[in-house]
């Protein structure tokens, strides 16, 4: 096929305004639409990250004493006795904080007891005897805690010189800290200048509240201390099929225990995190949602505009018709006006989607627009060009020769 | 002459009534979409109490320790609970209040109604005069209450709708976890947004439910919440008592004018000072003293989703805009003959000029108004989002002034070009063409 460029860029110069406005439109367009994919990306990525813990499965119960409870241990040891007798449970621990739930234990953690400032941001979480059955987590490399090495909470309040005998923590976190070795018997440093020895390394372990999937890794660090239930949560694991009647009878085994207890609705993980991404993606929502409409209004603007051409050379195309032009040749030369346009509105589009791309990276810590979201853009708007100028040019194509001429 | 020009328009509309549509359509989108997320910014970034925020004044301190620290750096936002006592005890505003929040168990005093967790306030005794709480019964409580400790609390209006159906229950006994207190006022519908004086328990979050005095809430032991930042090598052992390294509280004084907010900024260097002296605070001074409107914007309280829609709806804005300007001049450029016919009978290039822009306006305006239906149907889907702000965002005075504004600015800078173009156009050249 040859192209005939020359008519074409003829044409295009008496409608400089006209032309140049498509050209800003579709180019606006293209770096919006170029951007705003990206961001869903973003938002995808981030609702999409593993917290290791087994989330099907997992029952969160969050109760709280209307009395202070005289021994909150004793309380709780006896609660989770229970709650492991009840059919369908394979088994519940106590926790200070869950994925996704309602509190944020996070803190510094060194390599060093002399560190100025902590050499990591971890999330804290404090966990009881069957902490790692009843979460699903994976270790990667060393030992749980053993039975005797969990202390209470409240215990360890009332002494201050009790230490730690051991962590466990992410995969992140080790190889954030001790780079192409093991972290096995390694001493680290959480929140304070007493070291303590890595017994474990946990395969995926996230943050309670992910955040930025670049900015932030999965630290965590899990230390083998048991708080009371009026400062943690109930953590079950479920046998699959089973969550409901699960809940249902911890309930009521909890309300018989004591009846003074308030709970807070009892959620499975991938409950939890349901509700910790609905801001997400009500965002991923809208953002699809004004790419739809932007796609809709530049076609609609192609739409215009073709037609008005159309219109207003109807006088040529007859010439050109009648000196033996065939349809496809009139077709084709408004398809090609169209694709010189779109072209020249997406190079520009480009430009404009890097640099809005630069100022959301400056206020938003959003990572560079990979490259590859670029082709993807043009590709879309080329298709979009070339769908919106087909009614136009076929009408134009469909124009007999005589009757315009005579007109 | 405008009526003139408004039936020309009118005419011209009806003859190309494809293209009209095209424009109305486009336009209004645009205006639909930035009205929108132009209301949420609008009502977002509110002033929650009009009229007394310029007065009200977040005290911050540097209690940290020395290591790892840098000159300059931001203090922490909020005052260990020893300072926040200082502060108070030495009372140099007209006003001022400690306060931390929290969550409680409430229940009637005939433990009828289920118990029932809430989020609770505590703080000392001006914090109601100085937040503006509007009282419907009873009255906040004294300093007097707070020396001797009293088991008093004010409840929220919802609270009180809910455990004593609305009636007015001051004097009437409340359970508070294990303790007996005595309601001494309840709260008529208030809410602040944002949720200045405790960001951290969410910008956009209800006011609370109970308020307690702070030191009968710490005697009697009540659940606190919100965030807590704990510092040196020391293990914590009770974060919240008075002499911890803890900061989790906030401190707000009421400073009438300029002279009194720069005699409290030397009477907190002085008090940084003396603590230090004492030995107690590590760092030199470094103080801040920011009013609601400063405290808010350095804590960039409006989220960063509700900036960035508001972005994506201007450049939206932007592309329907091209759109309009590039089919107005399609349908102007059609009118050519017309135009031609006209300058030839008479018309000057200002009158065509003014006759084109008569009829952007038209559009514009058409499309203003399918604008402002759209950003009617857009707020209702903002409120369907689960934020929780979602719900204050509704259209008022001021934004539908704007929104007619913006539709009217818009289509006058859509207009103009088309308008030049016509202008433009030669009499004698077109009458020769026909």
């Amino acid at each position: 096929m040859s192209l005939h460029l020359g008519p074409i860029f003829k044409t295009l110069r008496r409608h400089k305004i006209a032309a140049g406005l498509i050209v800003l439109e579709v180019g606006l367009s293209c770096a919006i639409i170029c951007n705003a994919v990206f961001l869903i990306g973003h938002r995808l990525a981030a609702m999409q990250l593993p917290s290791g813990f087994a989330e099907q499965e997992s029952v969160v119960l969050q109760l709280a004493p209307i009395r202070k409870e005289a021994n909150v241990d004793a309380a709780t040891q006896r609660d989770l006795a229970l709650l492991r007798g009840l059919p369908g449970v394979q088994q519940a621990s106590v926790l200070n904080q869950v994925p996704f739930g309602d509190s944020s234990n996070n803190g510094g953690i060194s390599r060093s007891a002399d560190a100025a400032r902590p050499d990591a941001n971890a999330s804290w979480y404090l966990a009881g005897e069957g902490w790692l059955a009843s979460s699903g987590l994976r270790l990667l490399a060393g030992r749980d805690f053993h039975p005797e090495e969990y202390q209470s909470l409240a215990l360890l309040r009332g002494q201050p010189d009790a230490s730690i005998p051991g962590v466990l923590i992410s995969r992140t976190l080790a190889e954030h800290f001790f780079p192409g070795e093991s972290a096995l018997g390694k001493e680290v440093y959480p929140g304070g200048n007493k070291p303590v020895k890595v017994l474990g390394v946990i395969e995926t372990l996230g943050r309670v509240r992910p955040g930025d999937v670049q900015s932030q890794g999965d630290y965590a660090v899990v230390l083998p201390v048991r708080v009371g239930y009026d400062a943690g949560v109930y953590l079950l694991r479920a046998q699959a099929g089973q969550r409901e009647a699960v809940i249902k009878a911890a309930r009521a085994a909890l309300l018989q225990a004591d009846r003074r207890r308030v709970f807070e609705p009892a959620l499975g993980i991938d409950e939890l995190r349901q509700r910790h991404f609905q801001q997400d993606r009500y965002m991923a929502w809208t953002l699809a949602l004004v790419c739809l409409v932007l796609l809709v209004v530049t076609a609609l603007g192609i739409i215009g505009l073709a037609n008005f051409w159309v219109r207003q050379r109807s006088r040529m195309i007859g010439t050109r018709r009648a000196l033996g032009a065939t349809r496809g040749q009139i077709l084709r030369y408004f398809q090609l006006e169209n694709l010189l346009l779109s072209a020249l509105g997406i190079a520009l589009g480009m430009v404009a989607a890097y640099a809005i791309n630069l100022a959301l990276m400056l206020n938003y810590q959003l990572p560079r627009l990979p490259l590859a979201y670029l082709p993807v853009g043009a590709l879309a708007l080329l298709a979009l060009g070339q769908l919106a100028v087909l009614g136009p040019a076929r009408r134009a194509a469909a124009l007999p020769p005589v009757q315009v001429l005579r007109g | 002459m405008f009526a003139y020009y408004l039936d020309l328009a009118l005419r011209s509309c009806r003859a190309n009534p494809v293209l009209t549509g095209l424009m109305v359509l486009a336009l209004g989108l645009g205006i639909g979409a930035s009205m929108t997320t132009l209301t949420v910014y609008h009502v977002l970034s509110a002033d929650p109490l009009p009229g007394r925020s310029e007065r009200l004044h977040l005290v911050q301190l540097d209690a940290g320790q020395l290591q790892g620290w840098r000159a300059g750096e931001e203090p922490d936002e909020q005052l260990t609970r020893l300072d926040a006592q200082n502060l108070l005890a030495e009372a140099r505003a007209p006003r001022q209040a400690l306060m931390s929040g929290g969550t409680a168990i409430v229940q009637d005093q005939a433990e009828q109604a289920e118990a029932r967790s809430v989020s609770a306030r505590y703080a000392s005794a001006d914090f109601f005069a100085m937040m503006g709480a509007p009282l419907r019964f009873g009255s906040g409580w004294s300093a007097a209450d707070d020396a001797a400790h009293a088991r008093v609390v004010v409840i929220s209006h919802e609270l009180n709708e809910r455990l004593f159906g609305g009636a007015d229950s001051s004097g009437r006994s409340l359970r508070v976890q294990d303790t007996e207190m005595r309601i001494i006022g309840v709260l008529a519908p208030w809410r602040l947004t944002p949720h200045f004086y405790d960001l951290n328990m969410g910008s956009y979050a209800r006011v609370e439910e109970l308020f307690v005095p702070f030191a009968t809430a710490m005697e009697i032991g009540l659940n606190r919440a919100g965030s807590m930042n704990c510092w040196g090598n020391e293990r914590v052992n009770d974060p919240l008592a008075a002499g911890a390294n803890c900061a989790w509280m906030q401190y707000w004084v009421e400073l009438p004018d300029a002279q009194a907010r720069q005699d409290y900024r030397a009477y907190l260097v002085a008090y940084a000072e003396r603590q230090r002296q004492a030995g107690r605070f590590e760092r030199p001074p470094n103080e801040r003293l920011r009013s609601v409107r400063a405290w808010l914007v350095h804590k960039q309280v409006v989220p960063g989703d509700v900036r960035l829609q508001l972005w994506l709806a201007l450049g939206f804005l932007l592309v329907c805009l091209t759109n309009t300007v590039g089919l107005l001049l399609a349908k102007c450029l059609r009118g050519t003959p017309q135009i031609g016919v006209r300058r030839a009978l008479g018309a000057s290039r200002k009158a065509i000029f003014a006759q084109h822009l008569v009829e952007a306006l038209v559009i514009g305006g058409a499309g203003g108004l399918l604008g402002l239906l759209l950003a009617w149907i857009g707020l209702l889907g903002v409120r369907m989002n689960p934020a929780s702000y979602a719900e204050l965002a509704r259209l008022d005075g001021p934004m539908l002034a704007a929104c007619i504004a913006v539709s009217l600015l818009a289509s006058v800078a859509a207009g103009l070009l088309p308008a030049w173009r016509a202008a433009q156009v030669a009499p004698a050249l077109q009458l020769k063409s026909q």
